[in-house]
């Protein structure tokens, strides 16, 4: 009996990470969307049907824009943006959940659910089930829907029902665990919208495929402009979706170096991070579903992290770029909460771009390493999404005194009323 | 074999057997000393014991919190190892683990198994771990004779339970309906066909689990499966009414 394991599909394994840690009610479940996602990948229609619908309701092809300010101030690289905030609602997660939209009605499923922690990934997912006339349920760590709450009021405006999760750390996780729990219910006619590279096969080779449309369109554009493959390219990570959208293009383009920026929150040596690559802190496990580096306890207890993005603020990371990283071919750095809102203040004054506090991650590690290189290099930031729809965490972020005045003089306006 | 046999010896003398569930650790060491102590006092044939997790995605809200208390309560694997030594040692039924595989791996698997046959364990259910993930840990299982209790859904086909039944010693979990650990189940005539799908494809007894919580369910089991399992259900009594009320609880069962 035991032999025939040897043989065994070690299916949805990149080196050592990744796999299908399942519980058996989704067994079925998981054989019927493999099996749609394979003949979805191996049918050249199906893509082409992705490019249109994200072409016509989204913004693709994103610009690249040549940050020539930034590049001036910094005097080395060229600095390129890749513009995912100008995606319809305003991340690169649109990318992701429109695909999966069109593999659901392939499906024939009639509802989806899905986790958000910054509420990009719900509101993209409830954005979806509105226009593809699907059922949809949201859940929300409660401290996220508190950090969060314009991306709640857009959820339920667009017809999603919301449910805070207050189990756990009532995060990304607690949401992901929950959602699970909503799937293993209505196995039957429900599909589970995952929002990033990470838990079980399919998820992740299947997601970074949606994504994949990030790079493909950059490394056209960088050619056009620049003439010339980029010498680096930065990605903030959180499960890793956007850095595997614009990286998986250039992983065979040897002389190009990816880079991953994790939340390095108040600072690794602090503990109050989401470091699992950069540092030391993060070990192997297996948890919601597969198997890569989290950020646990010695005895595999899952840890607190903490992030000023929420969106970065989770336990795991894609078992792909574990891999990628464990190869040597992404580099992975950290930048701390100051470091960020510095960054992304300069970028707002120099470019007038607002990238979102994730994104910031990214050009925190772009600006540190421009000076480096020559001006005739040029590098490209990954701006996963837009900062300025976030304005009450990055007001609060930045401490804004007249901002706090107007939340102030509101709040006593609706409290009057009522 | 050897749990089979012990639960085939028990089922000689009665119609269906009762498994219970305890989270270690929950509300404390002592008060699952107490509970023990009166599930087995009241016949109770075999005791799950869950090793708390953080992310215990299989299960309803009852056990999630109760996994998150014991270890808010600083409850440690290794503490969780020495109490199942006492009470595999204190009383003449098998004791399980029941975990998720992080807190294995994180162990290692071959430590973990070797520690859990050296206190006398004698089954293992990891409900996260799917045979395809589980070449290695059910080698060594054999190895270490601790029956590894695999899983069968009402989403399994037939096909799926005989892989799962080839892989699989001591008896079958059959989860009574989808979803997760807690919510009421109702023994119908599809769990029925369902329960007649698992009875085909293995030999080895068949236990039910979620949502059974009273004498009425584990009377509906009887001639359907060997064994019923009681989880929540006794976890919530403990909470309301405090240990003294599990022993009356489960002699009102049968
Ligand atoms: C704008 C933005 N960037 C990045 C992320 C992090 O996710 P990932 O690492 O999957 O790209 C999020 C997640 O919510 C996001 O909203």
């Amino acid at each position: 009996m035991v032999t025939s394991m040897e043989t065994k599909d070690r299916q949805g394994f990149f080196g050592n990470w990744g796999g299908a840690y399942i519980p058996e009610v989704l067994h079925q479940t998981f054989q019927e969307l493999n099996t749609e996602f394979r003949r979805c990948k191996n049918d050249p229609l199906f893509w082409q049907e992705y490019v249109d619908l994200m072409s016509t309701y989204s913004c693709r092809p994103t610009p690249l824009t040549h940050a020539e300010n930034l590049s001036q101030y910094f005097g080395g690289a060229q600095i390129y943006v890749k513009r995912e905030d100008l995606n319809h609602t305003g991340a690169h997660k649109a990318n992701n959940v429109m695909g999966q939209g069109l593999l659901v009605k392939r499906m024939g499923k009639k509802r989806v659910i899905a986790e958000t922690g910054a509420g990009q990934h719900g509101v993209a997912t409830a954005t979806m089930a509105a226009k593809f006339g699907l059922k949809c349920t949201i859940y929300m760590g409660e401290e996220d829907v508190r950090r969060q709450r314009p991306n709640v009021f857009w959820m339920e405006k667009l017809g999603a029902t919301v449910i805070p999760v207050t189990d756990g750390s009532r995060t990304l996780k607690d949401a992901i665990n929950e959602a699970f729990r909503d799937w293993v219910t209505n196995v039957d006619d429900t599909h589970y919208v995952l929002g990033t590279v990470c838990g079980p096969h399919p998820f992740p080779e299947m997601v970074a495929w949606f994504q994949s449309i990030i790079g493909l369109e950059a490394a056209e554009q960088i050619i056009r402009y620049h003439g010339r493959m980029p010498a680096r390219i930065f990605a903030c990570v959180g499960g890793g979706s956007n850095a595997m959208g614009i990286f998986k293009r250039f992983i065979p383009e040897t002389t190009v170096e990816l880079v991953g920026v994790e939340a390095g929150g108040l600072g690794i040596a602090t503990g109050a991070h989401a470091a699992r690559l950069s540092g030391t802190d993060g070990s192997p496990g297996v948890a919601q579903g597969y198997k890569t580096m989290f950020l646990q306890d010695s005895d595999g207890q899952m840890k607190e992290t903490h992030s000023v993005a929420a969106g970065l603020d989770y336990v795991g990371i894609s078992p792909i770029l574990t891999d990628l990283w464990e190869q040597g071919r992404v580099r992975f750095e950290s930048a701390t909460d100051n470091e960020v809102m510095a960054a992304l203040d300069l970028t707002m004054k120099k470019e007038g771009l607002i990238p979102a506090l994730e994104s910031s991650h990214a050009f925190v590690q772009a600006f540190k390493e421009a000076p480096q290189l020559s001006p005739a290099d040029a590098i490209i930031i990954n701006m996963s999404g837009r900062g300025d729809k976030d304005i009450f965490t990055i007001a609060h972020a930045f401490n804004d005194p007249s901002w706090q005045d107007f939340i102030i003089k509101r709040g006593l306006e609706y409290s009057q009323k009522k | 074999m050897q749990l089979e046999q012990q639960l085939r010896d028990r089922l000689k003398n009665k119609d269906i057997l009762l498994m219970t569930h305890i989270v270690l650790g929950y509300p404390s060491f002592e008060i699952n000393r107490q509970v023990i102590r009166q599930m087995v006092a009241n016949g109770v044939d075999c005791i799950e014991m869950q090793i708390p997790f953080s992310e215990p995605m299989a299960d309803g809200p009852v056990i999630v919190r109760a996994n998150q208390q014991a270890l808010k309560n600083g409850t440690t694997v290794a503490e969780c190892l020495i109490f199942a030594a006492e009470m595999a040692a204190s009383y003449d039924i098998p004791f399980l683990f029941m975990t998720y595989y992080n807190i294995i791996f994180k162990y290692g698997e071959k430590a973990f198994l070797a520690k859990a046959h050296e206190h006398g364990i004698k089954g293992c259910i990891v409900p996260d771990l799917p045979p395809e993930e589980a070449a290695s840990f059910l080698q060594l299982a054999a190895d270490y004779q601790i029956a590894p209790i695999l899983i069968f859904a009402p989403t399994s086909i037939d096909e799926r339970m005989r892989v799962l039944a080839s892989y699989a010693n001591g008896f079958i979990y059959c989860v009574a309906r989808r979803g997760v650990t807690g919510t009421k189940s109702v023994i119908d005539q599809d769990v029925a066909d369902y329960l007649k799908r698992c009875r085909q494809a293995t030999a080895l007894p068949l236990a039910v689990g979620f949502g059974i919580q009273d004498r009425a369910d584990v009377a509906a089991l009887i001639g359907l499966a060997d064994m019923a399992v009681i989880g929540s259900q006794t976890i919530r009594l403990v909470d309301e009414q405090g240990p003294a009320a599990v022993g009356p609880f489960i002699a009102g069962l049968r």
